[in-house]
């Protein structure tokens, strides 16, 4: 399969991709890692009149720790967080990075891009908005810094304007005694996520949790920011009964569609057992154990 | 540099070897290798990012080339799996799939090859969960995954954990 014709633009830095952008108007697209852009180029489901190719750009693959933030260049593949030792230290980014797909696409596909493309089904945006991140933008208007909760609108939909690009992905570095967790559920490697769990929490001390985060992700036309579970958590004693009760919260506020990965009961049922799973993960990496999860699959 | 034209300039390395081609910008990775190049061993199996047969290693990493436009590669250096074998001898992980019988048909065994590569040159001793996650982004459609990891565990010394 074999895309439509579109004239190429090879984007020097992102300043002048964003004028070319305003240049060639909207129907000229954005190439950043291509897994999802250049599938439905080839499927003809995406025909861009031009390609502002960012592949080029220096300087916008890098993972640098800076006043209190983690710093993620828009153009930064998915492999290299997954092989940082930054981004190791904030363990749900890797939980997520190391899972994404397959080892190819995570090779190729970027962390800009897969904000920037706000698929309901991508991994980064529950991820980000349970750190509570940041995306900076640049466009005709200079730089902006937009938190993520708010950077994604709708479905596929973000507040970039049309010649705007994102620059950076900014995860303010948790502080002590802060640990989360990603689990994200797939039928096999290569697919989306049929659900996804991210829970952040802040403990006082091994019981006694100051503040969470829970957003689910694939159950909502943006991440679900699941209030009621993580007011399950907040100012609580964590017992199996809190623990519970955050995961039934969490089950609650899914919204999912059916489709071919699961029917609308079955996804909330998943989502309450990610969710419980994932909180599991986040309490015992709070109390200072060494915890390996991430996307499961059959056959993993 | 901001260049729009109907055909490019694309200069890569394969298998060793520079190459200078001119292009039609919208032209896939695997189809430049395939049909310009001639280098048939990569295959084109799904066409949807999904089966892994079109597996090549770009700057030592492993992508799929039926889901990388050519001028993404532009700079890069490429090996095909025609660039495992060295002086008429196949190389350890060919050794090691033709031991285990890591193939039935043989549809899929050059991306096989490839993310095997890939993974070894990063985690030269892999668990056997490193193993079917390493290989995760490639299918077998005759199912013969088992010999696939013994002959993946036989490339690695046969480490066994």
């Amino acid at each position: 399969m074999i895309p439509h014709p579109f004239e190429y633009h090879r984007a020097g830095s992102l300043e002048e991709a964003s004028r070319l952008l305003g240049e060639l108007g909207e129907d000229a697209k954005v190439l950043a890692g291509g897994q999802s852009l250049i599938p439905l180029m080839k499927l003809r489901l995406a025909r861009p009149s031009s390609l502002v190719d960012l592949n080029h750009v220096p300087r916008t693959a890098y993972i640098e720790q800076r006043d209190g933030h983690l710093r993620i260049g828009a153009m930064t593949r998915h492999a290299a967080i997954e092989e940082s030792p930054a981004a190791a230290r904030i363990p749900i980014l890797h939980d997520c990075a190391g899972g994404i797909a397959d080892a190819q696409v995570r090779n190729m596909g970027t962390i800009g891009g897969s904000v920037a493309e706000a698929d309901p089904h991508g991994d980064w945006a529950p991820v980000l908005m349970a750190l509570g991140a940041e995306v900076e933008t640049i466009g005709p208007g200079g730089a902006r810094t937009v938190p993520i909760s708010q950077f994604i609108t709708d479905a596929f939909t973000t507040v970039l304007g049309p010649a705007e690009l994102v620059r950076e992905v900014r995860v303010p570095a948790p502080g002590e005694r802060c640990a989360g967790a990603f689990i994200a559920f797939k039928r096999c490697a290569p697919v989306y996520p049929t659900a996804s769990a991210a829970v952040q929490v802040r403990m006082l001390d091994e019981d006694f949790c100051e503040d969470a985060s829970v957003v689910l992700g694939c159950v909502g036309l943006t991440p679900v920011v699941a209030g009621e579970a993580a007011a399950a958590l907040r100012g609580q004693a964590i017992t199996p009964h809190a623990i519970e009760r955050a995961a039934e919260a969490a089950m609650a506020a899914a919204d999912p569609q059916p489709d071919l990965r699961g029917s609308v009961d079955y996804k909330r049922l998943l989502v309450r057992v990610l969710a419980r799973r994932a909180l599991l993960a986040a309490l015992a990496r709070a109390r200072g154990e060494s915890v390996e999860v991430s996307h499961e699959y059959v056959g993993r | 540099m901001s260049a729009a034209s109907s055909r490019v300039r694309l200069r890569i390395t394969v298998n060793g070897t520079p190459r200078e081609l001119e292009i039609e910008p919208r032209r896939l990775l695997v189809e430049v290798l395939r049909e310009d190049l001639d280098l048939t061993g990569t295959h084109i199996g799904c066409d949807t990012t999904f089966c892994g047969a079109c597996t090549v290693l770009l700057n030592g990493r492993n992508i799929k080339s039926c889901t990388v436009l050519a001028v993404q590669a532009d700079g890069g250096e490429v090996t095909t799996v025609e660039g495992l074998e060295k002086e008429g001898k196949l190389d350890p992980v060919q050794e090691a799939f033709a031991d285990c019988h890591g193939l039935q048909c043989g549809y899929c065994t050059p991306g096989f090859l490839m993310s095997t590569h890939a993974l070894l040159a990063r985690n030269p001793h892999p668990t056997a969960e490193q193993i079917r996650k390493g290989v995760a982004g490639n299918t077998c459609r005759c199912t013969g995954y088992q010999n696939i990891f013994k002959a993946v565990r036989a490339a690695a010394g046969g480490a066994e954990k």
